[in-house]
């Protein structure tokens, strides 16, 4: 019962008509920038910061869980629509939902991908409102060598995992992880890595990393290489609405998409598109119409959407109850909650339950205020994808560089946006995934104020990371997790080998 | 990253024995590494138990050789993904107009001169050759952005002589 208590309650905050009119604004502003070719819902979010820096801290987190919704709906139009997913999230989308497009039935793969995504968004905001006390309770118990191995474990899954190379994953992470050493150490106030510039005794900010990462980054490489075919805008012919027969083949994957997403997004793994790959591949294995999978089947676009959606509102569990963000975007959530001096975690919930059930209830409210805007809106979203290429990469990086310029207007900041953004190129070009070096700045920090505590607690002894059965649990895991993929393509060589 | 379905029939370069860029890759993260060593071994040891400040960066420097011998590994067997040809104009091109922006904002042009210089720049990347036109629409988005930012959101852009005037 206290659950609903604490979610009415956050209803009324977010019913505040200042807090409804942040929630428009934020899911307008997250589906207009969402919706641009090449714009992934992290780098939405970390475009969009500045807009946010004058406002409370309540207003401005409900404005985000606005934006973070319409980023990812968005992300879904455009890959639909240009068949270029802002992330890899939206790639299994794009798969069948631009082959539908191509057929002229855009209309029907944007409608079920926007209700598929409400209905999945809210069945995972609910439970993301009865998971996130009970997994509060348990922190709280949490010390500080456990919290330690959860973000290794975190490390481990968001990096090498997953990853097509688990060096190449690894680097990334590391050279996250070596960013987030620069500056003042908090606990003795020794400057690190700061080389006598006054301006990196603050250490790097998450958000130029991620505007010069993603924004910079992609527009170099986009424009290294514009002489490769174009990616063709499809028009959006015939009906916007869904048949009955749409309706009927619909349904099942949005739940079963579901189902997919929220668990595997609530785990502090990470990785949305892990879930919208497996129910792709299941739609695809209990389908009717196994003759449509390839040429645009409905059903390849209902499940991966949900699938899709339930897990971002999957990877907020962790991220409000432990603080661990697990994706770049829940990253970037992270450094909004950071702007204001608040740390998400068990603590936040007891000390500012309006903040944190605020911004859950204003969830279910951008969720709804999507299904409504978007599909009478979609005209004017594809107005947006029409843009000029020129145009568009040259407005993006304007308004890349404004955030920074509004935050800090230094040289020595514009210079680092500028080499994270050459950063980003190569690591487009040479395929070293980018969330990793985001993730590694910003938990990096965290994770070793956290190790160190644990070892100050114990008098430096580091047995304390194996005696508290959960701490030694989750390195265990973090340690299998590391090894799995080495081990696995082993395997899978010594298979080749044998045929 | 950026996923190419289409990609197949793209002109690739020819693939080398030994990856050069990677090689660079690998001796970039070694550097890295070296540096981490040095600036550690410049900061006091004074925490008496556990870790001190220089604990961590050993920790991730010694990360970083292992990645540097796999990545090495990766380079000298080839094994690296494969890498589309690219056009090295507009990259530098776009390197250009931040180096721009950035001299702009250090000498105090203001807000509406610097992103106007990255816009053209850029748009001239992606090829287009009207750069009359696109300095006027640059100079027109930017003067709007920044009456937005400035007055209505009250973040201070900074300002210049063309900001003066407004």
């Amino acid at each position: 019962m206290d659950t609903f208590a604490a979610l009415a309650h956050g209803m009324a905050v977010a019913m505040q008509p200042m807090n409804l009119l942040y929630a428009l604004i934020g899911v307008f502003l997250g589906t207009a920038v969402g919706v641009l070719p090449g714009i992934g819902p992290a780098l939405t979010v970390a475009l969009l910061l500045p807009v946010t820096y004058k406002l409370d801290p309540g207003g401005s987190l409900i404005m985000f869980a606005g934006i973070y919704y319409g980023g990812m709906y968005g992300g879904s139009t455009t890959a639909i629509l240009i068949n270029t997913p802002g992330e890899s999230a939206s790639m299994a989308t794009a798969l069948e939902g631009n082959k539908m497009a191509k057929a002229g039935r855009g209309g029907p793969a944007l409608a079920t991908s926007a209700i598929g995504s409400f209905v999945a968004g809210t069945i995972a905001t609910i439970g993301l409102a009865f998971l996130a006390p009970w997994l509060v309770d348990f922190a709280v118990r949490f010390g500080p060598e456990d919290y330690f191995a959860l973000m290794c474990v975190a490390f481990v899954t968001v990096s090498a995992t997953f990853g097509d190379s688990p060096v190449r994953g690894l680097t990334s992470l590391f050279i996250g992880l070596t960013l987030g050493l620069v500056g003042i150490d908090k606990l003795t106030g020794q400057a690190r890595l700061a080389f006598g510039i006054p301006e990196l005794l603050d250490g790097v900010e998450v958000t130029t990393l991620a505007v010069g990462l993603f924004a910079v980054g992609e527009a170099l490489y986009v424009a290294s290489r514009r002489h490769h075919a174009e990616e063709k805008l499809e028009p959006v012919r015939g009906s916007l609405w869904m048949t009955r027969e749409d309706w009927r083949r619909s349904w099942k994957p949005w739940l079963r998409g579901t189902l997919f997403g929220f668990p595997i997004g609530a785990l502090p793994a990470g990785g949305a598109e892990i879930p919208t790959f497996l129910s792709y591949s299941t739609e695809r294995r209990l389908t009717k119409h196994p003759e449509e999978f390839g040429k645009g089947a409905i059903e390849g676009v209902a499940g991966p959407e949900a699938a899709n959606n339930a897990s971002a509102a999957g990877t907020l569990v962790p991220l409000l109850t432990l603080g661990l963000p697990t994706s770049a975007t829940a990253a970037m959530m992270l450094a909004g909650f950071q702007q204001y001096g608040l740390n998400p975690g068990p603590l936040l919930f007891a000390e500012r339950p309006d903040l944190v059930w605020g911004l859950i209830a204003s969830l279910f409210i951008a969720n709804g205020m999507l299904l409504v805007l978007n599909l009478p809106l979609v005209g004017l979203w594809v107005r947006l994808l029409a843009i000029p290429q020129p145009w568009l990469y040259a407005g993006i990086l304007v308004f890349a560089t404004m955030g920074t310029i509004a935050a800090k207007p230094s040289v020595v900041e514009l210079s680092m946006l500028a080499t994270f953004g050459v950063m980003g190129f190569l690591m487009r070009r040479f395929d070293f995934p980018i969330a990793p070096v985001v993730i590694g700045l910003i938990l990096g920090p965290i994770a070793e104020s956290q190790l160190r505590r644990a070892l100050a607690i114990s008098l430096g002894d580091p047995m304390v990371l194996l005696q508290s059965p959960m701490s030694a649990t989750l390195l265990g895991v973090a340690l299998i997790a590391l090894l799995a993929p080495f081990v696995l393509r082993g395997l899978g060589r010594f298979k080749a080998n044998e045929d | 990253m950026t996923p190419d379905t289409a990609s197949d029939n793209l002109p690739r370069e020819p693939v080398r024995r030994v990856d050069r860029a990677g090689v660079a890759i690998a001796v970039a993260l070694a550097v890295l590494a070296a540096v981490l060593v040095w600036d550690a071994s410049k900061l006091p040891a004074t925490t008496m138990y556990g870790m001190g400040p220089e604990a961590m960066p050993i920790v991730i420097a010694i990360g970083l050789v292992i990645l540097t011998v796999g990545n090495l590994i990766d380079a000298l067997r080839g094994n690296l993904p494969p890498r589309e040809s690219m056009d090295p104009k507009p990259v530098w091109l776009i390197i250009g107009g931040l180096a721009l922006l950035i001299a702009i904002i250090g000498l105090g042009g203001g807000f509406i001169l610097a992103t106007s210089a990255l816009f053209v720049t850029t748009s001239a990347a992606f090829g287009r050759r009207a750069v009359l036109a696109d300095t006027a629409i640059a100079l027109v988005i930017t003067t709007l952005i920044y009456l937005a930012f400035d007055k209505l959101l009250t973040l201070s852009l900074p300002a210049g002589p063309l900001e003066r005037l407004l």
